[in-house]
Parts: C-alpha cells; structure tokens; sequence
C-alpha cells in the first residue's frame, strides 16, 4: 500500500466518525464497502472474522478498525485507523457538550431521536447483513447464525456465550 | 436518593483514566453494561439518571456511544485533560488486546481449526447484530409506520451497498423535518 492510499483509507475514517450518527455499527457496512469491494485491501471474509475477533476481546466494539489497520498497515496504520475514526467525533462531541444546556427535552431533540431511532433499526440491521454476507461461506455457518438470532430473542444470554460456542462449535462440525 | 453534593468524585486524572480503562477491559462484547456498573455503582459519579441522560445525548451525535459518554464525563471533572484520559483509557489497553489477538490469530490462521473456530465466531458475530436490529424494531412497535425509515436505511446501506454519506443525507433530513412535525411545538 502506498502512502497515498493510507492518507485516502484515513481520510474517509475521518470523514466516517464525522458523520456515523448510530454509533460503531453503523460504520461497518461503509468500512466493508470501501476496504473490501473499493480498495480491495482484504476478502469480506476477512473482514468478517476481524469484526467477530475484535468482539471476542474486551473493550469498545469499534477497535475493529485497530485490528483492520493493523492487518493492512502494521502499527502505523493500527494506530491511524484508530486515531482517524475517534477524533473527528470526539471534537464534534466535546464541543456539542458544552451547548448542551441540559435540556434534552426541546422539540429539535425530541425530533433528532424520534426521525434517527428507526434509522438505527436500519444501520444495525445492514451491519449484520454484511457481516453474515463475508462469514456465511457454509451452509452449516448459516444455521449458526440464524440460531443465534432465534436464542438472542428468545433469552437474555450474555453474547459472549454465544461466541465461545461458535468457536468450539466451528471446528467441531465444519467440514 | 443521594444529592450531587454527596457524590464522590474522581481524584485525579489518572483517576478518570483507571476507572474507563477498567471498565473497558470488563466489556466483553460491549462496555456499556459496565460502564453504567463501574460509574453509577461502583465508584458512583453518576446518578442513574445522568447516566442515562449523558448516554442518550451522546446517542444522538456521530461516533461510538461510548466513546462520546467518556468525554462527557471526562469534560464534567477535569475540562479537555479529563475527557483525553476517559477515551484513552477506554481505547489504549483494549487496542493493544486486539491487536495482540490479531497477532495470535495470524500466526494461527494456517491450522484448520483455529481457521473454522474464527469462521464459527464471525457466523455468531453477524446473528448477533440482527437479533439487536429487531430488537430494536420491536421496541419501536408502537411507532411502527416510522421503521419505513429503517428499512429504506438497510436497503440502500445493506443491500445495495451505498455509501454511508449518501444514504444518511437521503434519509435523515426527510425523517428528522417530519418528526419536527409530528412532535408539534408544545409537549
């Protein structure tokens, strides 16, 4: 990778975490489209399995994009991925913070949650579609998915859970 | 109910940046659980209910969710030093981590079941985020006319693949002008 495509990759981060109303989530399916099918950097199963480890390790689910950095550009692109996808809303978000006047009840705000609440549906939903889309290479994967939707609405599981089992379950009856 | 005077506060910077550090590498699969345990419970910063106000604000701009109460919170106690040591905190250790696994993973990746176990993981990983966008569908049964927007959201981000600038500029104008409608200008 030249170090105009690292100035680009970390460019859109930017301009993501500028706009990414929704949270981390909401980000995936756009990083999968532009590193994956725009830049070819790596295979949507790849990215798949770097969205499910970085999940499987405790802190923000947003660090897959230290992992995705890392894979393509070692430290340095582990360390601006990371960099490039928290500061721009990080300095939208400090500042928002000191107009807040305590008062979330105007009617812009009310008007904010009630239009993006089902957007979110939406942007979740997309995220999980693109994930199952690199990782569903098997039918066997497919069950594991849908099943894991099924136990998620139907219990209170700590997910977690669920992973551990897709781990040992994967070797187990993968062909 | 305690008061504000009555709540303890953190002692330092390097308070701010221990506490989010040890909440986030408590979050598997998702920190704000224990965020709301270590700051409302734990070390009692916040109320409940200013956990849920600084939460729902943070919700409502770019960036993870998080992240955005970290700096809120951060901000409350120790000005721009306070929120650079909360994200940090939450970011440095658990970067590491995950950088540590990708490490492992690579040296691993040629051995078939460390392979299968991944694609396991990934498979679960996906069933996981469907389950929490019909959760949240459901929860909005009530309102259900309005998940045309969610569902204009998954076809043009999901399915047909635009990029995310485009779908947000075609879709939140239209619903955030008519909920301003709809909301009316008393309550």
């Amino acid at each position: 990778m030249t170090l105009w495509d690292q100035i680009e990759i970390l460019a859109h981060f930017a301009m993501l975490s500028a706009i990414a109303v929704g949270g981390a989530v909401s980000m995936v399916p756009d990083i999968s489209r532009y590193m994956v099918d725009e830049k070819g950097l790596l295979s949507a199963a790849q990215f798949s399995e770097a969205v499910a480890l970085a999940q499987a390790v405790p802190g923000p689910n947003v660090l897959f994009v230290t992992l995705l950095g890392w894979q393509s550009a070692g430290l340095a692109g582990a360390v601006l991925a990371t960099l490039g996808l928290l500061v721009p809303s990080s300095v939208i978000t400090y500042h928002a913070n000191r107009w807040r006047s305590g008062n979330l009840d105007t009617r812009a705000v009310r008007a904010i949650r009630r239009g993006l609440s089902p957007l979110a549906v939406g942007l979740t939903l997309s995220a999980g579609w693109v994930i199952a889309e690199g990782a569903v290479t098997h039918w066997t994967l497919a069950v594991f998915c849908a099943v894991t939707v099924v136990v998620c609405l139907a219990t209170s599981i700590n997910p977690l859970w669920l992973i551990g089992l897709g781990a040992v379950l994967g070797p187990l009856l993968l062909p | 109910m305690s008061t504000d005077a009555e709540r303890p506060s953190p002692r330092s910077i390097s308070d701010v940046f221990l506490a989010f550090t040890s909440l986030a590498l408590h979050g598997f699969g998702g920190v704000l659980p224990w965020a709301q345990r270590t700051l409302v419970e734990q070390r009692r910063w916040l109320s409940r209910e200013e956990f849920t106000e600084l939460l729902a604000f943070g919700q409502l701009l770019p960036g993870p969710n998080i992240i955005n109460l970290g700096i809120i919170v951060g901000h409350r106690y120790f000005g721009w030093r306070g929120s650079v040591a909360a994200v940090t905190g939450l970011v440095l250790c658990p970067a590491i981590l995950v950088v540590a696994a990708g490490m492992v993973y690579s040296q691993l990746v040629a051995i078939p079941a460390v392979q299968k176990a991944l694609s396991g993981m990934a498979a679960v990983a996906a069933g996981l985020l469907i389950a929490t966008a019909l959760k949240l569908g459901w929860a909005q049964r009530k309102r259900w006319p309005w998940l045309i927007f969610g569902l204009a959201g998954f076809v043009c981000l999901g399915l047909l693949r635009w990029p995310l600038l485009q779908v947000l500029v075609l879709i939140v104008p239209v619903a955030v002008l008519l909920a301003w409608w709809k909301e009316g200008p008393t309550q």
